[in-house]
């Protein structure tokens, strides 16, 4: 249960304001296009695990409807169902009428947020929660979770609403936290050749304090390529957990923030190598129109940029390994909603070293689902199970793919099973067969 | 209301937390595809037969209705809490208990998905044909107490010539088996083909069993594209006489094409103004010859351009477009009225020109869409129930296309069951002995009429 002082419980006086967001109202036309086919419940990866109408797109939407109507407020019931999303977007993705559940969803956690400030919606959770496990972790505070955590990671870090930490199970697989964050670590400006693109990398929570390698990888990837890299210290989280927590006011914040330092210098593109700061920038932003638009616009994922700038030529060029590893790839929502699918597919066919097998349903959703994963850890689990299986009988050594957030979840998923396979990031195969360059 | 010593006891049979009250989940049980509301008054999750069972007890003796819920695809309310009480989803019984590889025969709970268990019987090379469309989400449960048909169903019938045998929970709670796993059987009544279609209004089916073909080899699609519905028609029939039984044959009008046009990137003629998707399966040394024999038989009949798929791509982009139809009808008007009329495979042109005339006396849209193998036409009506008197024009209109399905010796409804949405219609097809005859079944085994009531037949 948050306390007063908590971080989180701290944000609620900025998200308090009424923010430029899209308020629930606004979305009454696209909860009228619900036609109530039920065709939801053969893609939503929470509906798979628990099987009750309030969990799937359907019901929520119906919900979110009969909240709209006055039919029902947001008590403890309501709270709970709209919880269970993921935002993964896989139901609007097949859904005939294109409804936006995942929006909807985050535009009711924001109301939420607004009317009773975000720790009561923390309390909703943490009420029908209340589940003598998880109660239990709760008594043991800090638990698995690097204590280090919260004393690097900002109080606005998508890390600390992804993973606050009395909520962290015990028998959750963390990665350690980096002893000095990546952007610490690198100059802001990494000039390459004359006549090549200029972008911002934008590195997100998960690469800056979790997983620095990413971001190496990727520095010495654009360097092979002659592309010259900003990398401004001063952005922040991209705002997406705080989207999944219905912290408005907040991500508004971190949108301005980011935006002050990814226009302080001129760049051809915003690049990013996590798949849900992606769509952060390139989606939540848009929607925040002006320059927010044009920055969500330019902003591009590493492997659409690769495939854009020759890498794949290079590669398949390179003569192939006699004993290759086997690897297969998962799709984050993030990426897969968007479209991008074929990139990285196409580079990860090219590598020299690697035999690409690919899984069956490689684009269902880990589970992890910004904060969904804390609140709902058995559901996640669940999730996660039905993914590692398929990973088991895909006949991979390595998974690859293109999200700090699903590594975390995925590598979790296969340790709960039992599996020996190894999950790492694409960029992390991608400089392995690169020729060295200084 | 349910009172609360009914819900006490609920909790006591099947636990607490798969009985709700909660005005939450009163609103998620409260609707399916026809997109009418009613909210129940207590939700049940029960798990086991024996619970129903128990279930069916308590409610007969509280004189509480009960209504059945697979997952609330259906298109016709059977589904649908419309006196309150209970409403009792088979959705969380969703195992598959059984797949005999020896007799091909399975046994399922009622809230296995379709495509999980055709998946599951496929990976075995066994195949399980019924594909209704919304066999992605819609249950087995659900099937057979509709009778689902879908586009398969030319060749390997519907979903009641694969069920050998059910475990049911009478209206009054008894347990009772009919059928069994043999290929034969004939003792005593064919209750299993009784409780087939009847729309949970019988008994709730509480275990499946399923008779299973070998999977066949491979298949082959063919987009045929042609300048009246009247020659696409022609081919349907021409392709039959032929004696070629094709696994599909689906078609689409002309207003269907412009539909469809609009939503995707289809490059389609304006000279056509039909369209049949033919598939036919079996062995692969004969697939290439019998498309190209369809090909040819067709060819006199007003053909525009045949596409035969090369690739499995190639087959799921013809099917994407025959998926993309019912979304993409919106564009004509927002509020849709689906029928689903079947006539002799002969009568199809006739039938169609007859829904001409209705579409041009009532001036309002009807897009025609389905099953031309079997004589399933999907009768779009399409409405803007905005618009004043739009509501009651489409209502005559119904009744005439119903009317004009039965002049031809049709039926008011195929695949998609009577429900609440075609209750009032039923004297137009079925006579007063006809229904006495049934309403008497009912009226025996379920006396306090409280197991899905006032569906199929009103109150
Ligand atoms: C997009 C879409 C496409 C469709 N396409 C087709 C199609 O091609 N062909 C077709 O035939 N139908 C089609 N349908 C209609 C519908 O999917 C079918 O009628 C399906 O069989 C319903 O299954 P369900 O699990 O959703 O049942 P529900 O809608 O939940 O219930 C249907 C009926 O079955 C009863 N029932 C459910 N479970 C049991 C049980 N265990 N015991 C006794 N009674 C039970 C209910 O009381 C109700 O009367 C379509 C629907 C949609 C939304
Ligand atoms: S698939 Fe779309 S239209 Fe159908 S029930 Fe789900 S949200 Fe509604
Ligand atoms: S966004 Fe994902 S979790 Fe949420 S309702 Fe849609 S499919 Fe389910």
């Amino acid at each position: 249960m948050p306390r007063p002082g908590d971080s989180w419980v701290a944000l609620t006086v900025v998200d308090r304001i009424m923010t430029k967001l899209k308020q629930l109202e606004d979305y009454r036309e696209e909860i009228e296009q619900c036609v109530k086919c039920g065709a939801c419940r053969a893609h939503c990866p929470v509906f798979g695990a628990e099987k009750h109408e309030g969990r799937v797109a359907r019901g929520k939407v119906a919900l979110a409807g009969a909240v709209l109507d006055g039919e029902i407020g947001f008590e403890a019931k309501v709270l709970e169902d709209l919880s269970q999303c993921l935002l993964c977007g896989s139901c609007c993705a097949q859904c005939p009428n294109k409804v936006p559940t995942e929006e909807i969803v985050a535009a009711a956690r924001r109301r939420i947020a607004q009317q009773r400030g975000l720790s009561s919606f923390g309390k909703g959770l943490a009420a029908v929660l209340g589940r003598p496990k998880l109660m239990n972790v709760l008594a043991k505070t800090g638990g698995a979770l690097s204590s280090l955590l919260f004393k690097k990671v900002p109080e606005n870090s998508g890390l600390r609403l992804r993973f606050p930490a009395p909520y962290i199970d015990a028998d959750r697989t963390l990665p350690p936290i980096a002893a000095k964050p990546f952007r610490e670590r690198v100059p802001e400006r990494i000039p390459g050749t004359e006549g090549a693109p200029t972008v911002a990398f934008f590195t997100g929570c998960g690469i800056n304090y979790m997983y620095p390698a990413v971001g190496e990888a990727f520095l010495k990837i654009l360097k092979f390529l002659g592309v010259t890299v900003i990398i401004p210290k001063d952005q922040a989280c991209c705002g997406l957990p705080a989207v999944s927590a219905g912290a408005g006011g907040t991500v508004e914040a971190l949108a301005a923030q980011n935006l002050a330092a990814l226009n302080r210098t001129p760049v051809d593109y915003v690049v990013t190598a996590c798949a849900s700061c992606n769509a952060g920038i390139g989606k939540i932003y848009a929607d925040l129109g002006g320059d927010y638009q044009t920055l969500a616009a330019k902003t591009m994922d590493i492997f659409v940029f690769l495939a854009q700038h020759g890498l794949p030529e290079k590669l398949a060029a390179l003569p192939k390994a006699a004993q290759r590893t086997k690897v297969t790839y998962h799709d984050p929502c993030h990426l897969r909603t968007r479209g991008i699918t074929k990139e990285p597919r196409l580079i990860l066919k090219a590598l020299p070293q690697i035999e690409f097998v690919e899984m069956a349903a490689a684009g269902t959703c880990c589970g992890l689902g910004g904060t969904y994963s804390v609140y709902h850890y058995e559901t996640s689990k669940k999730i996660g199970a039905k993914k590692a299986a398929n990973i088991g009988a895909s006949g991979a050594e390595l998974v690859a793919t293109d999200c700090p957030g699903c590594i975390m979840q995925l590598q979790d998923s296969v340790n709960h099973a039992g599996l020996p396979q190894q999950v790492v990031h694409l960029l992390e195969l991608v400089v392995d067969a690169l020729p060295a360059v200084e | 209301m349910t009172e609360s010593h009914i819900i006490a006891a609920l909790k006591e049979i099947v636990g607490a937390d798969k009985v709700s009250t909660e005005q939450a989940d009163r609103i998620c049980y409260s609707y399916d595809a026809t997109q009418q509301k009613f909210l129940p008054d207590v939700v049940v999750h029960p798990t086991t037969t024996e619970q129903i069972s128990r279930i069916m007890r308590l409610a007969n003796a509280e004189k509480t209705p009960v209504f059945p819920r697979g997952a609330g695809s259906g298109f016709s309310g059977g589904s649908l809490p419309t006196k309150g009480g209970i409403v009792l989803t088979t959705e969380q019984m969703d195992q598959i208990l059984e797949i005999d590889e020896e007799n091909l025969v399975a046994v399922v709970q009622p809230g296995v998905v379709t495509e999980q268990f055709q998946q599951a019987v496929e990976k075995v090379g066994l195949f399980y044909p019924p594909d209704p469309a919304s066999l992605k989400f819609s249950t087995l449960g659900g099937n057979v107490a509709e009778c689902a048909g879908g586009p398969r169903c030319v060749k390997y019938g519907v979903t009641k010539d694969y069920i050998l045998g059910l475990e049911v929970v009478t209206p009054t709670g008894d347990v009772i088996t009919t059928g069994g796993p043999t290929m034969k059987g004939v003792v005593g009544y064919d209750l299993t083909k009784l409780m087939c279609g009847s729309e949970g209004t019988l008994g709730i089916m509480t275990k499946i069993v399923i008779k299973l073909l070998p999977l066949p080899e491979g298949k082959k699609t063919m987009l045929v594209l042609f300048d009246s519905i009247d020659g696409a028609a022609q081919a349907v029939s021409a392709i039959v006489r032929n004696k070629i039984i094709p696994t599909t044959l689906e078609f689409m009008d002309g207003r269907t094409l412009d539909c469809v046009r609009q939503a995707t990137s289809l490059q389609v003629p304006e000279a056509a103004r039909a369209v049949l998707i033919i598939e036919v399966d079996g062995d692969l040394e004969f697939l290439d010859k019998q498309a190209r024999k369809i090909a040819e038989i067709i060819q006199p009949l007003g053909v525009v351009e045949t596409r035969i798929a090369e690739t499995h791509e190639e087959s799921e982009e013809i099917w994407q477009i025959r998926r993309s139809v019912s979304a993409s009808l919106r564009k004509v008007n927002p509020d849709k009225f689906n029928e689903d009329i079947c006539v002799p495979r002969s009568k199809v042109p006739e039938m169609i020109r007859k829904i001409d005339v209705i579409a041009e006396t009532y001036s309002i849209p009807i897009v025609n869409f389905g099953h031309a193998g079997d004589g399933n036409i999907h009768v779009n009506i399409m409405i803007d129930k905005q618009v004043p008197g739009e509501l009651e024009k489409a209502e005559k209109a119904i009744e005439e296309v119903f009317k004009g399905a039965l002049s031809l010796g049709g039926t008011m409804s195929g695949e998609h069951g009577v429900g609440i949405a075609k209750a009032a219609y039923i004297p137009l097809e079925i006579t007063p002995e006809t229904a006495l005859y049934m309403k008497t079944i009912k009226k025996a085994l379920d006396p306090n009429n409280i197991l899905n009531p006032g569906k199929i037949f009103l109150d």
